[in-house]
């Protein structure tokens, strides 16, 4: 029988992708940072249950849509009893030198297009998962991966690029 | 439907997009924090250097489970007690704190005995009773193998007190180093003969 991995193993091999797409499809860094620890404590409560053959980043980038999706759904919560219009968050604990430019234009996207570029593109899931996870067609999927990409590209051709050297 | 490969090639604009420095330490940090609240920790680790190397420090709820030297692979321990004890293995410094500090005493010179709770669990049956006799060799003495052999009441059982020491997962704190062959020859060592000599002098010394 194939024995599971250490889950640091899994922590070092995605850690980076799961917060790529926390930080894709949620604009705030600390927003991000949340559903990236709310996805890792979730996953490491259910991988002992994880079949073998799984695929590890796809399970996770799917956990990882969930818990944004709980992140957003409390912030609005949080929001609700307050009358007054909701002030910019307090907290944009990355600082502004490190927002990498890619973050505004990807928050810029229409929710969908953002979205399905993040699950695609920074995630690696099949249209086919992502029409399961966002609703709609695969074919739906890819016509809106491929419109924010184009947008992505236009936006980002007229932005700076110097900081990205990776 | 389609036959479309669905291939993942990924877009290398936007993969490209680093994580913010630090980031990822301190969302490990915080897992990690997350994680034992949470009772989802099966196994903690952290490595700390010594001067026999560094040494694999591992626990369980419990207490301290395991301790590996580097001649073991750290890798393939760590692979070992995620097929025993539970994959939810992550570096956890946190949980091995007190066997950290109480090592580095060790090996300064000023702490004679550990006081630290031990997950035995990787030990059944014989080597599991040699293994408990060993912490009643005091500091800076030793025993041979047959004398310890008597001493948990098994008197030819000579050699298998030698593999129930070969096999302690838990060298250093349960000190199968303090037990030698009857002719004074240093016998066999999990950390290596370099390291039984180098604690046997230690503790000489002290």
């Amino acid at each position: 029988m194939e024995t599971k991995q250490p889950f640091e193993t899994l922590v070092a091999q995605h850690g980076a992708v799961v917060w790529r797409v926390c930080r894709a499809v949620l604009s705030i860094p600390a927003d991000a940072e949340d559903a990236w620890s709310e996805t890792f404590v979730a996953a490491m409560r259910a991988y002992p249950d994880l079949p073998d053959t799984a695929d590890v980043q796809a399970w996770l980038v799917t956990i990882a849509h969930r818990k944004a999706v709980d992140v957003v759904r409390a912030r609005a919560r949080a929001a609700v009893p307050v009358a007054v219009p909701p002030e910019p968050p307090p907290h944009r604990d990355a600082a502004p030198e490190h927002d990498h430019p890619v973050w505004a234009a990807v928050a810029a996207l229409p929710p969908r297009q953002r979205h399905v570029v993040a699950y695609r593109y920074l995630g690696g899931l099949p249209y086919r998962q992502i029409a399961e996870l966002l609703g709609g067609t695969p074919e739906a999927a890819r016509r809106a991966a491929a419109d924010g990409l184009s947008t992505l590209r236009r936006t980002l051709a007229t932005t700076d690029l110097e900081g990205e050297d990776r | 439907m389609s036959t479309n490969p669905e291939t993942a090639r990924p877009e290398p604009l936007l993969p490209s997009a680093p994580v913010p420095s630090g980031t990822l330490q301190r969302l490990h940090r915080r897992l990690e924090a997350a994680a034992a609240e949470a009772g989802v920790l099966d196994v903690a680790y952290t490595v700390l250097d010594t001067p026999v190397g560094p040494l694999l420090l591992a626990a369980t709820e419990r207490g301290l489970v395991r301790v590996a030297y580097a001649r073991e692979e750290h890798e393939e321990v760590l692979a070992d007690l995620a097929g025993r004890l539970g994959p939810r293995v992550l570096h956890a410094p946190a949980r091995l704190e007190p066997a950290a500090e109480q090592l580095r005493e060790y090996f300064a010179g000023t702490r004679t005995r550990f006081d630290l709770p031990l997950d035995r669990s990787l030990s059944h049956g014989f080597r599991r009773r040699v293994q408990e006799h060993l912490p009643g060799i005091g500091y800076g003495s030793t025993q041979s193998y047959g004398e310890v052999a008597r001493s948990v009441g098994s008197p030819r059982a000579v050699r298998a007190v030698g593999s129930a020491c070969a096999t302690n997962p838990l060298p250093v704190v349960v000190p199968c180093h303090r037990v030698l062959r009857s002719d004074g020859g240093l016998g066999g060592y999990i950390g290596g003969p370099a390291a039984k000599a180098a604690l046997l002098e230690l503790e000489a010394a002290a």
